[in-house]
């Protein structure tokens, strides 16, 4: 458990930053005090808070946020499926906690767990308080980041007028780029940003969820495309 | 916004997502396009929200070097290739943008 902690410790530097900024944005956006605690709290989900949070800004109906979360909250079923077989012998109850905590963070920290020249050793009978450690301490300090910047925001007067609705796009820039390192993902991205501005006149940023769609749409065709082509240069060889 | 429901709702979702594949353990599996379609989703959902957030900042598409909105995204941009670093990114990008703001305005 204590290992689990300690490898937690550079993800949690990484992400107190974010805490602090999620604190500190939320009541600019619309959330009250109580219900930024609490999205950190039961929600525990980085990326589809601050979504959220620019979603509330524009006043998007409560259907099409919670919507939008479980469309950006589907890649844990991913982690949860890799991590399966490690948690299949567990009981129900520790299960349950375990998925409660399942952040990107902590999948991050499992699959290193988990690599064959893991420094802590093939023996994972215990891996699991491992598990237990690097979720306990990345909730600790996300919840606790989250009330510094509430706090901060407090005693910053009239944040709003800096422009930091601008700091919700920058912040979403810098998670897109490094996404962007294969021709599928640049037409996804580039064919959910043109189908955003063409849509942007829907009601109910309905026009978020259909782009978000049509780029998924568009990446999964190129790469497609490409495997077809690969596969006819090596019918021809 | 009922916010009672807003943070219900997000628990149960996100929750569930999590949940559902450790709670039937290796009973479930996904057909394999749904696996690869799930990668595409955040730079997805994150690009249609920035998009129409820089481009039409007031309601409006206003491609043009007054939109410093626009411009610092842009700044961003190049700013996340050359550092590859998220908060670098996000610090540098909002000095940009305070400056061409005080530059502009």
């Amino acid at each position: 458990m204590k290992a689990g902690c300690k490898a937690a410790i550079p993800l949690i530097i990484g992400g107190i930053p974010f805490g602090i900024l999620f604190g500190t944005l939320a009541p600019t956006s619309g959330l009250s005090v109580w219900a930024t605690m609490a999205m950190s709290l039961f929600v525990f989900a980085g990326s589809a808070q601050f979504i959220v949070l620019a979603l509330i800004a524009v006043q998007a109906p409560l259907e099409i946020i919670l919507l939008t979360t479980f469309v950006v909250n589907l890649r844990h079923l991913l982690y949860a499926t890799a991590l399966v077989p490690r948690v299949a012998h567990l009981p129900i109850a520790l299960r349950s906690f375990l998925a409660f905590g399942l952040t990107d963070e902590t999948f991050a920290n499992m699959s290193q767990r988990y690599q064959p020249d893991s420094p802590l050793g093939n023996d994972h009978r215990y891996a699991h308080f491992f598990y237990i450690g690097s979720l306990l301490s990345f909730y600790i300090a996300w919840s606790s980041a989250t009330a510094i910047g509430l706090v901060l925001g407090n005693i910053i007067p009239d944040m709003t007028s800096w422009g930091l609705e601008f700091a919700m796009s920058v912040t979403f820039i810098g998670m897109v780029v490094p996404y962007i390192n294969s021709k599928a993902m640049l037409s996804a991205t580039f064919s959910a940003a043109i189908a955003s501005l063409y849509f942007s006149y829907l009601p109910n940023k309905l026009g978020l969820i259909l782009s978000a769609l049509i780029g998924v749409a568009a990446g999964l065709s190129v790469m497609q495309l490409q495997k077809m082509s690969i596969n006819n240069q090596e019918k021809k060889i | 916004m009922n916010e009672v429901w807003l943070i219900l709702g997000m628990f149960a979702i996100t929750f569930g997502i999590r949940f559902v594949m450790f709670a039937f353990a290796g009973k479930i599996t996904f057909p394999i396009w749904m696996q690869q379609s799930l990668k595409f989703v955040p730079p997805a959902v994150l690009t249609a929200i920035i998009v129409p957030a820089v481009v039409m900042p007031y309601g409006d598409i206003e491609i043009s070097f007054t939109n410093v909105y626009l411009l610092a995204a842009i700044i961003s941009v190049v700013i996340s290739l050359v550092t590859k670093s998220l908060l670098k990114t996000i610090f540098f990008g909002m000095l940009v943008f305070l400056l061409l703001k005080l530059l502009i305005t």
